[in-house]
């Protein structure tokens, strides 16, 4: 809540002070040229897979698990836009149709990250000492196995499927989100407009709550949307590997998984998938970038 | 000099803009202005004047996106303002050459000094190796660096603020160039370092017959040290001319202020001397601080200070860095706990206070930051910053809290409309007067002024000083005013204590210890305030 | 500076300890007997001796606390215990699949410097506006980019498409053109992005500056000034890349159904194969561990602000 207020202050000021430099006329040029065309893209681009996971039957009325017999492996084409696969199932509709079980798998795998890194790494950062030592210590530890193997070890032992390939992924989350956080922490409680704020008389509880979070917040956002690109793609390697949703579910991952043995003859089915997963975690990237330059 | 021999620089109608966003707004509108042979040439100007943009310009160092518009600079009679790159670089560190703003970050971490003297002679000359090696070892003695053969196997962070600007120095007269540009040389420097640097300057100029541009923010600096001042504002000049008649007689009214501003040429006005017998506000004795280093031994940062400070008077704490002076502010305002001795405010023994009485004990004393820019808090508006100390002690109605904020804004010189902003709306004067209203909102006792005016434009200074002064006057407030610039001591302060490597070298009223200073060190921090060859300095020092 | 290594080491041994207990813990602490059951099954043609043999080695009959302590003594003596699918030593498992894998991962990392290097230095040296943005987002477009997808897309593009690589009997190069490839792109990303972005943020550094009002030319700066103060800092993310090397290396080796120890790892996840897994992890976990800590004790040796300095002033 405190980090969106002061997002929305920090782009109302700035859009405030720009316009008043210039007259109107200059403007909408100057807004033409400057307009982030690729920050639009990308969040047009979040939203619409949002939608499909939301609403998928606006998008497509082909079933996503029933396939046309007969109609196997067909071309792009004006009543398959992305062509059918070896069950004649319409390839875009599979597309559609997956996205909630990749974002889902996403979010989830974050929102574990982000609330347990972030409170180990607060925790360290706050109270510092031994607790500090041995948190950081744990953080080593997670850090020092590779996160796919860390993965397979979670996946290993919980068995197959989404929820756990979203654990699986959200556990190699943590490390990095506490070390974020922690570092954040530290950077903030040695600003100088923090001793002045204990200077002034507050107590630790009012410092933390008025000056260290909200100041702390902007780059965990900022790493929180990376993180959620970097998690579509580990979800999507898992599943390609098999170890998540199981078939026929239309997840992305395993929809290239299914593609591949027709990749001489059916390249589309391969190829489209790939790119949404790249177009998504690209956009997911790209708004990072947005929110960590806008905190400078 | 003779007027027949052509300049070494001719700048005439130059103007520089920079590209921000879609915008090109112009910084350096129409200045023209030439340097002789052997002249020095004071660039004076604040922050925004253009000095920097101008003397980069000269050298063709502009940043990417600056561009000269049009105007010419003639180097020894040629306009290089259009010259290539390539043919530019021929002419950089030979004919003209740098000084640069900042030592501590204007060497490369990672080569050593002898590495970095010797680039500019593998660029520019044919020297083998070791005829180049003992050209080095004969510049770095030159500007007066001891053991020239142990510094150019050293790396930078190896060598002291003062020994830096000396290697870059070395650099900048190593061919022997006809002009040396010299970027504010000596701000990032301890005053008593700075006079060695440009007396070095100074003389290697005699020595060599160059010529210097001077560019500096310290009338002072310029006072001393230039032939002919030009005073440059918001990038066009005000007023050029010979040091002494600028200086005698200026011009224009921008000159003027700045003259009168400037707290080392201004005619002080005497404070009116403290009435004996005033209660004491804040006493120290014997402060001790020790600092524990991760090696055997603990650091002793300050050493056995002792000095009383009477209720509504100004104490000036002097001193260079690592003088001790922040360690000893730092005890007074109750963030670190003092090794031994005593701090008393009013009836409280700071060393002596626990969690919540330390809390309590910060509406008596409050401290003031150097920097506006990092002591508050961005994500704050003014309101909030103002309100902040209120709402850590008794809760007060909100319609009075508001009251209170609405009245210290105004109280500091700012209008209300400013309540609803945030400090990087604000400009550096604004910060700090916002500063100081979050410092006097609890109306306390001591209030502790750490720097407090030294990162402000000499105009802005003069006005956050008159402020202090003025509250000073109406609230009875009682400072401690903590300066490594001794002209603004001498302005505002009452007592004064001078701080060396953490003892206590000098302590009693401001008169005294500028009239008859009791140490060494003392009068050589008085000596080299800047601008004492200024007659009206001689002036302003008598009763 | 001897207690500061001493302390270091101290410090890497530690994690690696906690490392190995903590896979322990998720991997050997479950159900011990029920896995090894297995063993007895027929077909593994397992005599009982054998059998007991095995028992003995996992210290099945024991406590937790006794199969633990004898773990790590085993681990420590290069003893990772039996493969629950294949009934061989793990231990020989990885020595016929450790030699495919340096190979592919060592080529890959080279190719991945090379290229990261290339495009940080070729951003910073391109004339125009544009062709520097274009330059400056490959490597967040070569991050985006699923691995396995584009080990796929390399097959369908050079081998299918061109016939550029053959798919076929490749020979014992060809073989690794592409699998170095799909390996190089998701470790020069990372690489080439610190790599940018110390560039620029050297290059405004005032040093820079003096050296320009020296005269030097760009390349001189370029080289001379801010590649070494640029390079030595990517060290540090050393042991981040060997990470993303074994990631590559288990998806590349699956895709391109290359012997090595990620198509080891991946049919061990695939089998429930945790004796497998477990060394994998535990020595994986010791060369990151080591990595990091060959970086921290040569950088002093890099870096001369981390030396000692003799005679700050005078």
């Amino acid at each position: 809540m405190t980090s969106l207020d002061t997002f929305v202050h920090l782009t109302t000021t700035t859009t405030a002070e720009s316009s008043s430099r210039s007259d109107n006329r200059r403007d909408v040029l100057s807004i033409l040229r400057n307009f982030p065309y690729g920050l639009a893209l990308a969040w047009l681009v979040l939203a619409l897979v949002l939608l499909w996971a939301t609403v998928p039957w606006v998008f497509t009325g082909h079933d996503p698990l029933q396939g046309t017999p007969g109609g196997q492996l067909k071309a792009p084409s004006a009543l398959h836009i992305l062509g059918t696969d070896s069950l004649g199932r319409d390839l875009f509709a599979r597309i559609v149709y997956g996205a909630v079980h990749s974002l889902s798998g996403a979010i989830a795998a974050v929102g574990v990250g982000l609330v347990v890194g972030s409170g180990l790494g607060l925790i360290a950062g706050s109270v510092r000492g031994r607790v500090d030592e041995a948190l950081m210590r744990l953080v080593d530890v997670l850090l020092s196995i590779p996160t796919l193997l860390l993965s397979l070890s979670i996946i290993i032992l919980l068995g197959f499927g989404t929820l756990n390939a979203a654990i699986a992924v959200g556990a190699t989350a943590i490390a990095g989100f506490a070390r974020l956080m922690r570092s954040e922490v530290v950077r903030v409680r040695n600003a100088e407009f923090v001793e002045a704020a204990f200077g002034s008389g507050g107590t630790f509880g009012k410092v933390l709550w008025r000056h260290i979070l909200p100041n702390s917040l902007t780059s965990v956002v900022a790493y929180t949307a990376v993180q959620f690109g970097w998690a579509i793609l580990q979800i999507s390697t898992l599943g390609f590997l098999g170890y998540g949703a199981p078939p026929p579910t239309p997840e992305w991952g395993l929809l290239i998984a299914e593609g591949r043995n027709y990749l001489a003859t059916a390249w589309w089915l391969t190829a489209a998938p790939g790119l949404i997963v790249v177009a998504v975690v690209l956009s997911a990237n790209r708004i990072s970038q947005s929110i960590g330059r806008n905190s400078r | 000099m003779s007027t027949s021999q052509k300049p070494v620089l001719d700048v005439r109608d130059l103007n520089i803009s920079y590209s921000q966003g879609d915008e090109r707004p112009t910084v350096v509108h129409g200045v023209s202005f030439t340097v002789e042979p052997g002249e020095v040439v004071a660039l004076v100007g604040e922050s925004g004047s253009g000095k920097t943009s101008t003397a980069q310009a000269v050298i063709g160092l502009l940043a990417e996106n600056g561009r000269v518009e049009s105007g010419s600079i003639l180097l020894n009679g040629e306009d290089i303002s259009r010259w290539s790159a390539r043919r530019l670089r021929s002419i950089r560190g030979a004919v003209v050459s740098l000084v640069p703003q900042d030592p501590g970050s204007s060497l490369n971490p990672v080569l050593t000094i002898g590495a970095q003297v010797r680039e500019i002679l593998e660029i520019h000359g044919r020297l083998d190796r070791r005829e180049a090696d003992r050209k080095v070892i004969e510049l770095l003695a030159n500007v007066g660096l001891s053991q020239p053969e142990l510094r150019i196997r050293q790396y930078p962070h190896e060598l002291s603020g003062g020994m830096k600007q000396r290697v870059l120095i070395a650099i900048a007269i190593a061919l022997r160039p006809a002009l040396i540009i010299a970027d504010e040389p000596t701000s990032a420097l301890d005053v008593t370092v700075q006079r060695r640097i440009l007396d070095l300057i100074d003389d290697l100029r005699r020595e060599h017959g160059t010529s210097v541009l001077l560019v500096t923010h310290d009338l002072g600096v310029a006072a001393d040290r230039s032939d002919r001042i030009i005073v440059l504002q918001g990038g066009r000049i005000q007023e050029q001319g010979r040091t002494v008649d600028v200086l005698a007689s200026p011009q224009s009214a921008y000159t003027r202020k700045l003259l009168s501003d400037a707290p080392s040429l201004a005619a002080a006005k005497p404070r009116p001397p403290v009435e004996p017998g005033r209660p004491a506000a804040l006493t120290i004795s014997n402060l001790v601080q020790d600092f524990s280093l991760p090696t055997a031994k603990n650091f002793r940062a300050v050493d056995n200070i002792s000095f009383s400070v009477a209720r509504g008077t100004t104490h000036a704490v002097v001193g260079e860095s690592g003088s001790g002076k922040t360690t000893t502010i730092r005890s007074i305002a109750g963030f670190q706990k003092p090794t031994s001795g005593e701090i008393r405010i009013g009836d409280l023994d700071v060393a002596s206070l626990r969690s919540e009485a330390l809390r309590q004990f910060r509406r008596k004393v409050q401290l003031v930051y150097q920097n506006p820019w990092a002591s508050l808090d961005p994500r704050q508006t003014v309101q909030a910053i103002v309100e902040e100390p209120l709402l850590n002690f008794d809760p007060l109605p909100r319609a009075e809290r508001e009251a209170r904020v609405r009245a210290i804004i105004e109280r500091v010189g700012l209008p209300a409309t400013v309540l609803s902003r945030l400090p990087h709306a604000l400009s550096g004067g604004q910060r700090q007067r916002v500063a100081i209203a979050r410092a006097l909102v609890l109306e306390p006792e001591v209030v502790v002024l750490d720097e407090a005016v030294s990162a402000l434009d000499v105009t802005v200074q003069a006005q956050i000083l008159d402020l202090l002064a003025e509250l000073q006057r109406d609230l009875g407030l009682t400072y401690v005013f903590v300066s490594h610039d001794l002209a603004v001591v001498r302005q505002i302060a009452d007592t004064v204590s001078v701080l060396h490597n953490g003892r206590q070298v000098d302590y009693g009223t401001v008169e005294d210890v500028f009239s008859s200073a009791s140490t060494a060190y003392t009068r050589e921090l008085i000596d080299a305030i800047p601008g004492q060859k200024f007659p009206r300095a001689e002036l302003s020092r008598q009763p | 500076m001897t207690r500061y290594v001493i302390g270091r080491i101290g410090q890497a041994l530690l994690v690696l300890w906690a490392a190995f207990t903590l896979s322990f813990i998720l991997l050997q602490a479950m159900p011990g007997d029920a896995v090894l059951i297995k063993f007895l099954n027929p077909e593994f043609g397992l005599s009982a001796d054998q059998v007991a043999e095995i028992r003995a080695a996992y210290a099945v009959d024991s406590s937790v606390v006794v199969q633990y302590g004898h773990t790590l003594v085993n681990f420590l003596q290069g003893d990772f215990g039996y493969s629950l699918q294949a009934g061989v030593p793990v231990s020989a498992q990885l020595a016929t699949n450790l030699p495919p894998t340096l190979k592919l991962a060592g080529l890959g990392f080279l190719a991945a410097t090379l290229l990261a290097v290339f495009i940080a230095f070729l951003s910073s040296m391109a004339p125009f506006a544009w062709l520097r943005n274009a330059i400056q987002s490959l490597p967040s477009l070569f991050i985006s980019v699923p691995v396995f997808w584009l080990a796929i897309m390399l097959i369908q593009i050079f081998s299918f498409r061109f016939r550029l690589v053959s798919v076929i009997n490749p020979g014992p190069w060809e073989s690794l053109v592409l699998p170095v490839a799909t390996l190089a792109v998701p470790i020069a990303a990372p690489l080439a992005q610190i790599l940018i972005r110390n560039i620029d943020e050297i290059r405004t550094r005032p040093f820079v500056a003096v050296a320009r009002a020296k005269g030097a030319s760009e390349t001189r700066l370029l080289w001379r000034h801010v590649a070494r103060n640029a390079i030595l800092p990517t060290l540090t993310i050393a042991g981040v890349l060997f990470g993303e090397l074994i990631a590559g290396a288990v998806v590349t080796e699956t895709v391109f159904g290359l012997n090595g120890i990620g198509g080891l790892t991946e049919k061990a996840v695939g089998n429930q194969d945790l004796s497998v897994l477990q060394a994998v992890v535990v020595i994986s976990a010791a060369a990151f561990v080591t990595i990091n800590l060959a970086v921290d004790l040569a950088y002093p040796l890099l870096d001369p602000r981390l030396r000692t300095g003799q005679g700050a002033a005078a």
